[in-house]
């Protein structure tokens, strides 16, 4: 296999992960809304309300940069990482 | 002061951009309080703020190809995260979201929640390849990957219907905050915001959009975030809204049980003026089905990933790597917002039905609440309404009526904030109607101008008679956007949510697919694009004429369906041809190697 394409594996497998924890709460923790509103969780609120209010808008924002993070990683592992800029 | 290049300094020249605008602020506060009329503060907001915009898009005008279409390629990540949230964040964003959060609940946070999530898409699935890729516009992508005119064509009409259905919101809104705060009628107040519009994009394309967008963010931040703060300590409710409202919260779910939701008749509810409704829904209690609220956060994820506008704005970094931070850097200043949002509504609706305090107007007597103020003028406006349907005398939460836009616009002066405040939120409406208005014009216009004309009509057309072709269409699409807008067909939120469904249905899968499966060639591409794009305009005509829909899908997340008929339509159609030539799957593999040149060699 050449360099470019364990790259892109390494990538995708990368994407996967990221993919699933967006999934899961931008949509899986839904499916129990109505079960989880009952119990109070962080600063209070509702869990439910909170994860619509803050939770899981903050988490998407953390997980952007994690994965940036990663995959610049990724890029210099196999020699592609840029230069010159931030 | 300034010296050297002003990339370099930009940090520098925003920092006395925004000491600017805050003594501005101050100095109106001060006007307040040596009689200025509340008129003529509002003016002074609307019309300062606007020509520094304008101002701006007169210093970034240009006659470079590089700089009209991508800014030159060198905005920084954070800056470019600026502009991208201010380019994303509508007039519905801005003047509307906490009002639907306030009547709706939790049926329309999934909003929130597919807003920001869609972000993750544009992430990992696209802004870094089309970066790389090195294209002028997102058809222009779909036309070199595929190949040919037709699909070319094919995403700029997508691109058009969804961006012009967005477009006609936007300047809508503009037209409404300008209307209230100049007091023109509404009609001629859609041109004046045209007009602004324009002034900011038309001399120097994504690079004056681009620095005019991070002014208007910084306006449109401050003015939702104070607010928010301020009344929040007034009423004692927390010096940090954000971690300390869940008392408030509680306590309007026992006010809810008190009162009780009374369903109104429909004869009573006939002499509500159209658009204003009653609180009718639980807080923050969980009111929609699992698929209801997962379904539409899907629709918007979906779509955000396959809006024009938002695309663009990453093709302006430096590098790969800096259109995936400045991804997250977006997202980042779209939350400080977003998550402000439920706070404001919170804020507002407990401020407004808690007869303990002494803004509450629930149990209070009719007479007492006509005699208020605020109440008289916002009733004038058109935007609060109450009516006595039991005959007794006292406001019952049933009673009492109010627009969505008014959570934001009327708030401030509910709590007794002084007038400052309430001209600075019209400035801050306008700056987020005006840059969103500003990029998906812009994408219009540069897909039309580079696609149809520099591609397909002239290939042999100079710069500068490119860039008059951009401009002339410019110029053309914003008066035809203000046209329909002033015909006034759909409320501000519905046709900002049918364009995130059109854009999908066209657009989501024939981009992703051409990054991550080196198969999808031009025959199925082409077949996505178009039975996606028809499908979805089926359903949603369908729908609106009584059809029954399946699977749930309503009117706000009919991209579902399109969007699948696209997937579909596009492997079989893609399986079913030959497999793309070698020198297309070259271009895949490169796309997918973050360092080096761009691919189109640019």
């Amino acid at each position: 296999m050449s360099n470019a394409q364990k790259h892109w594996e390494k990538s995708r497998s990368l994407l996967w992960i990221t993919l699933i924890i967006w999934a899961i709460f931008s949509m899986g923790i839904f499916l129990f809304g109505a079960e989880m509103n009952e119990v109070t969780g962080p600063f209070g609120y509702p869990w439910t309300y909170w994860f619509t209010c803050q939770g899981s808008l903050g988490i998407f924002v953390i997980l952007i940069f994690w994965f940036a993070n990663r995959q610049e990683k990724i890029d210099e592992e196999f020699g592609f990482n840029e230069r010159g800029d931030d | 002061m300034i010296k050297g290049k002003f990339i370099d300094n930009l940090p520098k020249v925003y920092g006395i951009y925004t000491g600017g605008f805050i003594g501005f602020i101050i100095l109106m506060a001060i006007g307040e309080q040596m009689g200025m009329t509340a008129k003529a503060i509002g003016v002074a907001f609307v019309a300062f703020t606007i020509f520094i915009y304008a101002l701006i898009g007169y210093l970034s005008r240009t006659a470079q190809a590089d700089a009209y279409y991508v800014a030159g390629r060198q905005v920084p990540t954070v800056f470019n995260g600026m502009a991208t949230a201010a380019d994303w964040m509508s007039g519905a964003s801005f003047v509307a979201m906490a009002g639907g959060i306030y009547f709706k609940g939790y049926g329309y946070m999934a909003l929130l929640v597919g807003w920001t999530g869609g972000y993750i898409l544009v992430a990992t699935l696209l802004a870094p390849y089309l970066r790389k890729f090195g294209c002028y516009t997102v058809p222009d992508f779909i036309g070199t990957r595929y190949g040919g005119n037709l699909a070319r064509l094919l995403a700029v009409i997508v691109l058009t219907v969804a961006s012009f259905t967005y477009v006609t919101a936007q300047i809508n809104a503009t037209g409404t905050i300008a209307a209230v705060a100049l007091d023109i009628d509404f009609k001629y107040a859609v041109y004046v915001g045209l007009i602004s519009i324009l002034l900011c994009s038309m001399l120097g394309g994504m690079r004056a959009v681009t620095w005019t967008q991070v002014a208007q963010y910084i306006v449109l931040i401050i003015a939702y975030l104070l607010p928010v703060f301020w009344i929040s300590n007034k009423m004692g409710a927390g010096f940090f809204p954000h971690f300390m409202l869940a008392d408030e919260v509680a306590r309007i779910g026992e006010l809810e049980q008190q009162f009780g939701f009374i369903k109104n008749s429909a004869a009573d509810l006939a002499t509500v003026p159209k658009g204003l409704a009653g609180i009718t829904k639980a807080h923050a209690a969980v009111n929609a089905t699992p698929w209801a609220f997962i379904s539409l956060a899907l629709a918007m994820m979906m779509g955000t990933a396959s809006l024009p506008h938002v695309m663009m704005r990453y093709f302006t970094t430096p590098s790969v790597k800096a259109a995936r931070k400045s991804v997250g850097w977006s997202l980042f200043f779209i939350f400080l917002l977003y998550s402000s949002a439920p706070m404001l509504a919170t804020l507002s609706k407990l401020s407004l039905i808690d007869p303990t305090l002494s803004t509450g107007i629930i149990g209070k007597s009719f007479a007492e609440v006509q005699s208020i103020d605020w109440f008289q003028n916002w009733n004038q406006a058109n935007l609060m309404f109450i009516s006595d349907f039991n005959g007794n005398g006292t406001l019952e939460l049933n009673e009492f009526f109010m627009g969505g836009k008014a959570v934001v616009l009327a708030t401030p002066e509910i709590a007794g904030l002084p007038y400052v405040i309430s001209g600075l939120v019209a400035a801050g409406g306008m700056a987020a109607a005006m840059s969103t208005a500003d990029g998906l014009i812009l994408a219009i216009a540069n897909a039309i101008s580079h696609d149809v004309y520099y591609k397909m009509i002239d290939p042999k057309a100079e710069t500068a008679k490119r860039l008059l072709v951009a401009r002339v269409l410019l110029v053309i699409i914003g008066f035809a956007g203000a046209t329909i807008a002033a015909m006034e067909i759909q409320g501000i939120l519905g046709s900002v949510i049918w364009a995130f469904d059109f854009a999908m249905s066209g657009l989501f899968f024939p981009l992703v697919l051409g990054v991550w499966w080196k198969r999808a060639n031009r025959e199925g591409a082409i077949a996505g694009m178009a039975l996606g794009l028809a499908s979805s305009i089926w359903y949603l005509v369908w729908v609106r004429t009584g059809g029954s829909g399946f699977l749930g899908l309503t009117q706000l997340t009919f991209g579902i369906f399109g969007a699948g008929v696209s997937l579909i339509a596009m492997v079989v159609v893609s399986l079913m041809t030959q497999e793309p030539d070698k020198a297309t799957q070259k271009m895949v593999d490169e796309v997918r190697v973050p360092s080096g040149r761009t691919v189109t060699g640019k």
